[in-house]
């Protein structure tokens, strides 16, 4: 066979791997967890409190604390962010300013979780005074899931064909109308689907949360916004290493492990779905 | 007759001495022209030669382009629309636009002609469905779209498209129509159609139409103004522009010697 050839394969076949080993990583982390966590899920599990120093009982309280400091970030993030973008992406000229937020942004999705942790007790925490409260664990959370609102939602902004908005423009529209009326409408879809990829992340962010918010132990529900709150991440974290009796608990961080993956993967499931739909409502 | 030569007096547009720059460079020199009611007049000349860009001026669509600036007077009626004072906004709906590649908007028929109704606060159901009824009609597709008013305006053809733009352009009552290549993308047919729609637009409105297409000048217009490297180089009736020229230049741009 010519050298060509089995150059050619060889090539293919190096690539092929590539993909395999990515595969693989993925699937055996997955099935890992969920071989091992599967046989604690019950419905007991899932909605009963902690009991016996954690040894027993389940994580609710932990459930509902992660969904409540995401709720919170959503708030901070989407209205922040998407107001950011189009202000970046519709009315901001090209100069040297504008060119160094845009350069900040993208330099934030960056920067690691553990400092955005820091920032926030310091700005939250103390400077703020909101206390050691899933506010100021939602807000730094917020904070770092910015970068992605931002990014994803001018992406989604540049997709609009400039003809919309010249098109609402020369039928007497003021710029915000042909904004509000003509551009957003088939924008927001992306711009959400950027941001709930971001929340995702965020869900499973340990570092942020760690001495801006989160408890080690609290076997009851977060009451109000100042309230400290239990997170799946973080009760994953300690029922894995900080546990006094780690081996008797293992199968509970399993479960928590499990439960976790399956909450950022149903919004990333989400993410994809609306992206979908938004794919077939688009022109060509 | 003797009506349209006395429609023909009447100035609706009139432009003095304008010069317009894209971030300083100068792309309209000294543009001086009258443009009669009711009639249309054909902007014609080679690509680059700025009669888009003129075009956009009569209804500051080039406002929104970075870096532009225009000098110079545009009377419509008598007032300077390039005055500190003037809502840029009444301006557009006064002066509405059919852009070369047709836009319709990502909505229903119904929808993308309500727009610009909608826009400027008409919320009446009843005059809004008139309305729509009669733009259609006006834009000659009404019969073709009155039974399916509620699909997607992408399910149209691509005369159909530009029809329904110039629909929606009419529904908010404008008083002079800008059309830039509006039949350069369509068939022979759809461009027939969309000729003949404007021989009969010109009795109501005032219309400018930026066309490459000689020949199709020679048809629909009733002036021409023959623009190259941001200046006129004639203009005048039609009739005359395309039989004695008196413009070298002119002559052997229409003749086809370049362009």
């Amino acid at each position: 066979m010519n050298i060509k050839y089995i150059k050619a394969n060889l090539g293919f076949g190096l690539l092929r791997l590539c993909a395999l080993i990515v595969g693989v990583i993925i699937f055996a982390i997955l099935y890992d967890i969920a071989s091992k966590g599967v046989g604690k899920i019950t419905w007991e599990f899932l909605f009963s409190m902690p009991k016996n120093g954690m040894t027993e009982g389940g994580i609710f309280p932990a459930i509902i604390g992660t969904i409540f400091v995401t709720a919170i970030t959503a708030l901070l993030a989407i209205p922040l962010g998407m107001g950011c973008a189009i202000y970046l992406n519709e009315y901001a000229n090209d100069n040297i300013i504008t060119r160094l937020i845009r350069m900040s942004i993208r330099n934030l999705s960056g920067v690691p979780s553990i400092v955005y942790g820091l920032f926030g007790v310091v700005l939250f925490v103390q400077a703020m005074r909101l206390g050691t409260s899933v506010i100021s664990s939602g807000f730094t959370l917020g904070l770092m899931t910015l970068p992605w609102t931002v990014t994803a939602s001018e992406e989604a902004l540049k997709n609009v064909p400039n003809s919309y908005r010249q098109g609402a423009l020369a039928l007497g529209a003021t710029k915000w109308q042909a904004i509000r009326t003509n551009v957003l409408p088939y924008a927001v879809g992306g711009m959400l689907t950027g941001t709930i990829l971001g929340l995702a992340r965020a869900a499973g962010e340990t570092a942020p949360i760690l001495f801006t918010g989160v408890a080690f132990y609290l076997p009851f529900l977060p009451k109000s916004l100042s309230s400290q709150f239990m997170a799946l991440p973080y009760h994953l974290y300690i029922m894995s290493t900080q546990h006094h009796s780690i081996n008797q608990v293992r199968p509970i961080a399993y479960g928590t492990a499990l439960v976790l993956v399956v909450l950022v993967f149903v919004m990333n499931l989400f993410a994809v779905i609306l992206r979908y739909r938004l794919r077939k409502f688009k022109r060509d | 007759m003797r009506d349209s030569l006395v429609k023909s007096d009447l100035v609706k547009i009139k432009v003095e001495n304008l010069n317009f720059y894209y971030t300083g460079v100068k792309v309209l020199k000294n543009i001086t022209i009258e443009i009669k009611k009711n009639l249309v007049t054909g902007i014609i000349g080679p690509s680059g030669c700025g009669k888009s860009t003129f075009l956009r001026t009569l209804n500051r669509m080039n406002d929104v382009v970075l870096g532009a600036k225009a000098e110079g007077k545009i009377l419509i009626d008598g007032k300077n629309i390039y005055a500190l004072d003037v809502d840029v906004v009444a301006i557009r709906r006064k002066v509405g636009m059919v852009f070369q590649k047709s836009n319709p908007f990502p909505k229903s028929i119904f929808d993308n002609v309500a727009y610009g109704l909608r826009i400027n606060g008409i919320k009446d159901k009843n005059y809004i469905t008139q309305k729509i009824e009669k733009s259609l009609q006006d834009a000659a597709l009404w019969k073709e779209v009155k039974d399916r008013l509620n699909k997607s305006a992408f399910d149209l053809s691509g005369g159909q498209q530009q029809r329904l733009c110039i629909a929606r352009a009419l529904a908010v009552e404008p008083q002079v129509l800008l059309m830039d290549e509006p039949a350069s993308a369509l068939d022979p047919t759809a461009t027939a159609k969309i000729e003949e729609l404007i021989q009969r637009l010109k009795e109501k409105y005032t219309i400018v139409i930026v066309t490459h297409n000689m020949q199709q000048a020679a048809r629909i217009s009733d002036h021409t103004a023959f623009f190259m490297q941001g200046v006129i180089i004639e203009h005048g009736l039609t009739k005359k522009i395309f039989t004695k020229p008196v413009n070298k230049i002119t002559e052997d741009y229409i003749t086809g010697r370049f362009g």
